[in-house]
């Protein structure tokens, strides 16, 4: 039996055509995005479909590839900052902090306490918004147009209260090497606390409509497992992990900042599946409020100025060495990892994106479901296209 | 030369029905998008025409002023025809359906058997589209809107049929006439299972959300209908808000007393709002669900409402026989 279209007639690029040569002949191949609404963004898969039953899929990605690791070996180390707020859209703090603390850690600069405790509001406030937008995408992925209106809306006040500090609103560039670039204000301040009080009574109202629905629940439990096997196996962090039984939080396990002062859980769930992950997600943003609280409470006291005095310039020179430095971001473990040959640019730059491995499980996780289920198991994963392509 | 008076009738009820659709679609389509933005918490269209009255008229225009595109590879004529084959069969369901007590295009005795012949003719429409149109996505989406509507069709006669069997016609004005004006005079209090049913299969019909799996925007990006650009889309469009429409008139005739109204008032006043509070519901629940997945639509189907369907019916001819 000859498969129809014949793929050496059919054409198609390297990754369609070596998909196609294990294909059973009897079955169909589907090359699900880079432009499709589910794939948030430009990532491709293919699929050989059974019916509409998928017998193998095949992450394909470097669609948004901008060499941003290439992009750090040609700037001065300050003018490379503004490209960690571009790395990941969904929580641009936590590559904020990421490449803000490798260097700190290389050049042995101490960041003001105040300063440390703004990171953990400002880098919070950011998780929320990360969460709220894969909330809102997640359900609309499912079908439900209605719910990500009221997540931009919660998302909307987070956006307004950031750009006081931070003067943008999605791709910020507000970490400074020995603290952030402007301090809270009052207005800031009763503004988030005014928030939270509102976002609280919001989440029992998203767990009653959304989150308790019938069909939400039948479409999303005992989807796309992945167990605490496969999180090793693939090097998944984040809510992947967490929703797997694997209570793997930076925040918790490699305290960085001031993280250890604050009181709050790790969420875990152990049924591995999308629903694990989804509300893991949705109790991280509970916790995430309780830590905000905290750390607000924690600000008048705070010593210290917001940057530090002699704060490095963005042309300066730093000292030859290396250092590697993890945050918890929205998606997972944000690591980056700087040499340098003591000049004024650094002579490596990695950056170590969770999307990557979350989605690497992705190709096992779906074998043999239906395509609707791999549309709910590719949203569960939470992924953010220019973070795993870079 | 002398035309004769029925076929004259007829000719004057086509062309009313035709212009009735089209209206018909441009109010709908303002009702979901404002019905959409007030769940959504947003004002919906308010830019074109006071309170944006003008957006789906204006919608449509653009839709005609866009290029016609067809892909490479796909059957010109199957093509070409299956946008037409959608809007047709809607007209002739428009002909029988009683608006009011002397506002019924053509009164036939046999009035529900021609609304699901013709209505099944739509089946046939979407899946040439899809099968025509040389895309995956389109040939999974006409898939999927054949054994949707090959299974729902069949609970839906089922519900139909134990109001037929109370009523013994049908005839849709002799049923809406069996019925009494007031609430408790409905057929939808003698037959609640049935109404039920038919509200659940209906919506599964007209693949609208939560049932809309021929055209899953996340996962087929439009299903069927990918492929189509301009009023090659826009029949389409028009086809399924007409269909909305004749099974919304369907449930009110058949269910809900028709054009029936209290003190002798009979009339499309009171049949209109009846047809809207359904497509109301309709929308509502569009936009409030998400999605099922197939294996669930088929197990909804095969599983719950077709055996509730035929418990339902053979209760109701037991009783019928009993009293």
């Amino acid at each position: 039996m000859t498969r129809y279209p014949d793929p050496k007639q059919v054409g198609g690029d390297f990754y369609s055509r070596n998909f196609a040569k294990n294909a059973r002949p009897d079955t169909l191949i589907l090359n699900l995005g880079p432009q499709h609404p589910s794939t948030h963004g430009v990532l491709r898969v293919l699929l050989e479909l059974d019916g509409e039953y998928i017998l193998r899929a095949e992450p394909v990605f470097g669609y948004l590839h901008r060499m941003h690791e290439k992009m750090g070996e040609t700037k001065a180390w300050g003018q490379f900052m503004p490209n960690m707020g571009r790395v990941d859209y969904g929580h641009p703090l936590s590559w904020n902090w990421a490449y803000c603390g490798a260097v700190e850690k290389l050049a042995g600069i101490e960041v003001p306490e105040r300063a440390e405790v703004i990171r953990v509001i400002t880098h919070e406030m950011n998780r929320l918004t990360s969460h709220l937008l894969w909330w809102g995408a997640y359900i609309l992925d499912l079908g439900a147009f209605t719910p990500i209106m009221y997540a931009f809306d919660d998302r909307e006040h987070l956006l307004d209260l950031l750009q006081r500090p931070t003067a943008s609103r999605l791709t910020y560039s507000y970490f400074r090497f020995g603290g952030v670039s402007k301090d809270l204000d009052e207005k800031f301040v009763e503004g988030t606390k005014a928030f939270i009080a509102r976002f609280r009574q919001r989440l029992p109202m998203y767990k009653d409509l959304v989150t308790d629905n019938i069909i939400l629940r039948k479409r999303v439990e005992d989807i796309g497992i992945i167990d605490q096997d496969m999180v090793t196996r693939y090097g998944a962090t984040g809510p992947v992990a967490r929703g797997a039984g694997l209570a793997y939080d930076l925040r918790v396990s490699e305290p960085f900042g001031v993280y250890d002062r604050f009181d709050f859980k790790v969420p875990t769930q152990t049924t591995c599946c999308s629903m694990g992950r989804y509300l893991v997600r949705m109790e991280e943003m509970e916790q995430s409020c309780r830590i905000i609280e905290q750390a607000l409470e924690q600000l008048p006291g705070a010593e210290g100025p917001h940057l530090v005095k002699g704060a490095p310039k963005p042309q300066a020179k730093m000292p030859a060495g290396e250092a590697y430095f993890a945050v918890e971001g929205g998606r997972g473990k944000v690591g980056v990892y700087v040499v340098s040959d003591g000049s004024k640019i650094p002579y490596r730059v990695k950056l170590r994106a969770p999307g990557f491995s979350n989605l690497s499980c992705f190709a096992e996780a779906c074998q043999g479901m239906l395509l609707a289920d791999a549309v709910a198991v590719l949203g569960s994963l939470d992924l953010i296209i220019p973070e795993i392509d870079r | 030369m002398s035309i004769h008076p029925q076929l004259l009738h007829l000719i004057i009820a086509l062309i009313a029905v035709m212009a009735w659709v089209g209206l018909n679609a441009l109010v709908l389509v303002y009702f979901e998008r404002k019905g959409a933005g007030f769940i959504q918490r947003r004002p919906g269209p308010f830019e074109v025409g006071p309170q944006g009255i003008i957006q789906p008229l204006v919608d449509g225009i653009k839709l005609m002023c866009k290029q016609l595109v067809m892909p490479t590879g796909a059957d010109p004529v199957l093509f070409w025809t299956a946008p037409l084959l959608s809007m047709t069969p809607v007209l002739l369901l428009f002909l029988v359906l009683p608006y009011g007590p002397w506002l019924t295009g053509m009164q036939i005795d046999l009035g529900i058997l021609l609304i699901l012949a013709f209505a099944g003719i739509n089946v046939l429409a979407l899946l040439i589209a899809g099968w025509s149109s040389n895309n995956k996505y389109g040939l999974l989406g006409a898939a999927r809107a054949v054994a949707q509507s090959v299974a729902y069709e069949i609970p839906l006669l089922l519900a139909v049929l134990a109001v037929a069997f109370t009523t013994g016609t049908l005839d849709f004005v002799k049923i809406t006439e069996g019925q009494g004006p007031w609430p408790w005079q409905w057929n939808m209090v003698y037959q609640p299972l049935a109404f039920i049913i038919f509200i659940i299969s209906a919506v599964g019909e007209c693949n609208r959300a939560p049932f809309d799996l021929p055209e899953a925007e996340s996962e087929l990006t439009a299903g069927f209908h990918t492929e189509f650009s301009s009023m090659g889309f826009g029949l389409f469009f028009m086809a399924e808000y007409s269909y909305m429409v004749v099974v919304a008139s369907v449930a009110s005739t058949l269910f809900l007393g028709g054009y029936q109204g209290p003190f002798g008032s009979d009339g499309w006043w009171w049949y209109l709002p009846k047809v809207y509070a359904i497509l109301m519901f309709m929308i509502w629940i569009r936009w409030t669900y998400p999605r099922v997945t197939f294996v669930q639509l088929l197990n909804i189907n095969w599983k719950w409402l077709l055996p509730l369907g035929t418990v339902n019916l053979l209760a109701t001819a037991f009783f019928m026989k009993l009293f």
